[in-house]
């Protein structure tokens, strides 16, 4: 076997040196009836060229040059190739935790730019190292307001997306959390009198999304005054993280939930992508989750160490904010240099370069569909209503290489035929213009 | 004299690099867009009060900027590339180059998951064949691969019990931890709504029957468990301790975090495993990325199979595959899309590389490896367990503990001989733990200058205690001031003219 560093010499020479004759007398301990004793039914070692093939078909059959129209919490973004040739550094990625930061600073002072930028973007005041991703990071920060306020109950939008609150309901199942949905109101907001009337004085937390799942940005400042004139947090799940390069950032937010796969991630079929989240800093012994923190070494000099371990599962076993352990550093460090690529300037070019696209295709689709919620603003994604029906939009658009909007049917049967649909940098005018003729 | 003794490693110049924002100035790029195809739009007009005035402080730096920035700090890493990184319970073995290969396949890193299943037939047969090869790894007869990572299998594992068992009209109040488990095991049931039981070890660290015997009761879910244990013993006593959990209606859940112990060689399956999880970033071969990403497929058997979360792979008279949603008793999600698709390419990757020969090799080669570690350092570091190891073996620094040298130190020293400390002071159940695991991937060569630098520190103890105590040396930095850190956190830097010290 290829990855294995040791001849049959040096094997019988290590058995030797051990006082043993034979491997099996190793594995003595397990016994007699448990241990297999054929082959496991598996296909045969392969060569290198044929894995390479097998994985080309696969990738073959998934087509490689569709235009895709798809968001809906997953963006199709250019990744500059800067990111790939510097996270294929194995003292990147076949490190691990950061447990010795004598031989980790690497990874350690890349993780503390990544909390500083995060912050910068949202204006929170500190953030943590990564959770898995945007829903199991929306499922902590809704747990996280329980332990803050001591109270029980949270309402949700349901404008937030519905993988999102389905991962939260199997989270918030067994910890006596009840869980309340408010509805959308015409224009795709939450619908504020609503929410007024599910916000009380044992409610632990609002949660929104904001651009929402259907686009649209909320009035996060307004939902923010609901939720704090009954104690409650209001928590903020940002999906497509790339909106904050020219959307005003949550700043009324208590914890900001942040899906970071814009930020140079690839869709790869919905993962790894990376999860974090940022909070104030009074909250921040609540935060699950590792998190890099700057001190001083022996000599005086500037390093950088996981902190505030009390936190965790390690030390406080049944006691802690999470059973987190393994996160996300690898998608942290792509986002960071992604982040450092465009940087305060290329940033806002680009969101801003998304909500042009955005609008042309509304124009476009305006012509012979009908673009739902018009009266709030939306970053780079929006609502098309049709009268064919969704999924047969899709299937046709497929046959001619375009990935159209995702339908809305499952989730939310009262719109009708209505897909989300999303323009990124990527998508042209003149792909646009083919997907809007063909969509009624 | 700190330099005395050591054959791996040499020190040479490290690159300084101060952190990103401090290179920052105005003006300067690393990018360049595409012009504009569609008219311009006025963000003042299209977002009104919500659009933002400024970024703050994101960097401003060149691309050349940037390749260094990243490659100096990455220098500073130790990382598998470098050499043996025997972490105990991480399986820190070689990262197929391969694997990385095939992960980056366009059409399989640029797939969204919500193309229609017309266009994503190549991503389901990954999830499909992954799936299929687990379950006959495992013994099990069901898998999810929604889990991220090994404690969030964990949490679903223990969520599929707790369904079941609610199925049967009792979801029961308490699970059992052995005092030897891992922190995830506890934190985990905790998040599931039960009290957590611990479950004492006996004198040679495996499960005491007869404390497991009065502590099971009706009350009682399940038993998590890890097999190979964290000592790196296998629990001979398996089939009695699933009987004992089975007779009152229990489960039995085993944390695979030592499953590279067993592959190829004994299946959970075969000995009264109910349910479990892996972890794809140990046992096959996906990288640990500095922290992450990971994924923690959840294998159970039949009885448990209707409550796996939402959705599985279904497959048609055609080959066609789908993704099934009709499952009225699933738990739920636990995890948006499909899980780390990115971890699964990689794992099916090591496993077709490996066949079923390969993947026995590499077992056998795991636990000769950890064996032969034992037998050369045997007497020389104290021996608190002395039952058979598998693939890792725990060590305490009882005689070292003479000249007031601990477990902590012993690893910082290490790092000046060119190696990765092993796991400090775990389990918890040895006083002064050094757990090591050297994972398959090490040649007798790497594994003798480890052995060699082992004894040499021992020695160190003995002669110079204070050398010891003061390493590492060799680092660009000396120990970190941890206490400092959490008492007045600084988690983000700051610009200069806020007052920031350096």
């Amino acid at each position: 076997m290829r990855y294995l560093p040791k001849s049959p010499a040096d094997r019988e020479e290590m058995l030797r040196a051990i006082g043993i004759r034979s491997i099996d007398e190793l594995f003595a301990p397990i016994p007699e009836e448990f241990r297999l004793k054929r082959d496991l039914n598996i296909p045969r070692q392969m060569s290198e060229s044929e894995i390479m093939a097998w994985f080309r078909a696969r990738s073959a059959e998934n087509g490689t040059d569709n235009a895709i129209f798809l968001g809906a919490g997953a963006y199709n973004h250019y990744r500059p190739v800067v990111i790939d040739s510097l996270v294929s550094r194995g003292e990147w990625f076949t490190a691990y935790t950061p447990y010795q930061p004598e031989i980790a600073q690497g990874t350690l002072q890349a993780i503390f730019e990544f909390q500083t930028m995060i912050c910068e973007l949202t204006g929170m005041e500190v953030a943590n190292a990564s959770m898995y991703d945007g829903s199991t990071g929306a499922a902590e920060a809704v747990m996280m307001a329980m332990r803050v306020t001591g109270r029980h109950k949270a309402v949700i939008a349901r404008s937030v997306h519905p993988e999102y609150r389905e991962v939260i309901r199997t989270y918030a199942r067994y910890q006596g959390l009840p869980l309340t949905e408010v509805a959308f109101s015409n224009n795709g907001r939450v619908d504020l009198t609503a929410l007024d009337r599910e916000v009380t004085n044992e409610t632990a937390c609002v949660l929104i999304q904001s651009p929402n799942f259907f686009g649209t940005i909320e009035d996060v400042a307004a939902v923010a005054e609901i939720a704090h004139r009954k104690g409650a947090l209001l928590v903020v799940s940002i999906a497509e993280a790339l909106s904050l390069g020219i959307v005003k950032p949550p700043a009324e937010a208590d914890i900001i939930a942040l899906e970071g796969q814009s930020f140079g991630v690839p869709l790869s079929y919905g993962g790894p992508y990376v999860g974090v989240i940022a909070t104030r800093e009074k909250f921040v012994r609540q935060i699950p989750g590792r998190l890099v923190g700057e001190t001083k070494d022996r000599n005086g000099k500037r390093g950088f160490v996981l902190t505030l371990s009390t936190r965790e599962q390690h030390i406080r076993r049944e006691k802690a904010t999470s059973n987190i352990c393994t996160n996300q550093a690898l998608i942290a460090l792509v986002a960071n240099i992604y982040l450092t690529i465009y940087g305060r300037a290329g940033l806002r070019e680009l969101a801003k370069q998304n909500l042009a696209k955005a609008a042309y295709a509304r124009q476009q689709f305006a012509k012979s569909a009908k673009i739902l919620f018009d009266g709030a603003p939306r970053f780079n994604e929006f609502v098309v209503q049709t009268r064919e029906e969704s999924y047969d939009v899709s299937h046709r658009l497929a046959q001619k290489k375009i990935i159209g909007g995702f339908p809305l049917k499952k989730f939310y049967p009262e719109l009708g035929n209505a897909a989300v649909w999303c323009c990124t940098e990527l998508n042209t005018r003149a792909q646009i213009d083919t997907a809007a003729q063909e969509v009624r | 004299m700190a330099q005395q003794g050591i054959k791996k490693a040499t020190t040479h110049p490290s690159q300084n690099e101060g952190l990103i924002f401090e290179k920052s100035s105005p003006g300067k790029k690393a990018y360049r867009l595409e012009p504009l195809d569609v008219p311009e739009v006025d963000e003042a007009k299209e977002l009104g009060a919500a659009a933002r005035a400024d970024l703050g402080n994101l960097p401003e730096v060149s691309e050349i900027e940037i390749i260094r920035h990243f490659t100096r700090l990455s220098t500073w890493n130790y990382a598998v590339d470098y050499g043996m990184y025997p972490l105990g319970s991480c399986t820190m073995k070689y990262n197929p180059r391969v694997n990385e290969a095939v992960a980056r396949l366009e059409g399989l890193a640029g797939v969204h998951p919500y193309q229609p299943e017309m266009v994503t037939q190549g991503a389901l047969r990954v999830l499909k064949s992954l799936s299929d090869q687990l379950i006959e790894i495992t013994g099990m007869d069901a898998i999810t691969l929604q889990p991220a990572a090994g404690a969030h299998g964990e949490l679903t594992g223990i969520l599929l019990m707790r369904a079941y068992l609610e199925s049967k009209g009792n979801p029961r109040k308490r699970i059992l931890i052995p005092d030897s488990a891992h922190g995830t095991n506890p934190a985990t049931a905790a998040m599931s709504g039960y009290q957590v039981e611990n479950l004492k070890s006996n004198a040679s660290g495996m499960v005491d029957l007869a404390a497991l015997e009065a502590q099971m009761n009706e009350d009682v879910a399940g038993l998590m468990l890890t097999n190979p244990n964290t000592l790196g013993v296998f629990d001979e006593q398996i089939g009695a301790i699933a009987e004992i959990l089975h007779a009152k209606g229990g489960l039995l859940y085993m944390d695979g975090a030592n499953m590279n112990a067993l592959v190829a060689k004994a299946r959970p399956g075969d000995f009264g495993v109910d349910v479990m999880h892996l972890n794809l970033h140990k046992t096959f071969s996906t990288p640990h990325g500095g922290g992450g990403p990971g994924s923690g497929p959840v294998a159970c058997k039949k009885i448990l199979e209707p409550f796996l979360p939402l959705p599985v792979i279904g497959e048609d008279a055609n080959g066609l595959l789908r993704l099934e949603y009709d499952r009225p008793q699933s738990i739920g999600r636990v995890r948006m899309f499909f899980g780390n698709f990115g971890m699964h390419v990689r794992a099916l990757a090591y496993i077709m590389a490996n066949g079923p020969d390969g993947l026995r090799q590499t077992t056998e080669d795991a636990v000769l490896n950890a064996n032969y570690i034992r037998k050369q350092l045997e007497g020389v570091y104290d021996l608190p367990y002395t039952t058979s190891s598998m693939h890792e073996v725990v060590f305490s620094d009882k005689l070292q503990q003479k000249n007031g040298i601990k477990t902590g130190d012993i690893a910082k020293r290490l790092i000046d001989y060119g190696f990765h400390p092993y796991t400090v002071s775990f389990p918890l159940i040895v006083h002064g733990a050094l757990m090591i695991e050297p994972t398959e991937s090490e040649s007798k060569e790497e594994l003798d200058l480890f052995i060699d630098a082992m004894k040499s520190i021992a020695k160190e103890a003995e002669q110079s205690p204070e050398l010891v105590q003061g390493a590492p040396y060799n680092t660009r930095l000396s120990r970190l001031d941890e206490v400092a850190a959490a008492r007045k956190p600084v988690l983000r830097w700051k610009p200069q003219a806020a007052g920031v010290a350096e």
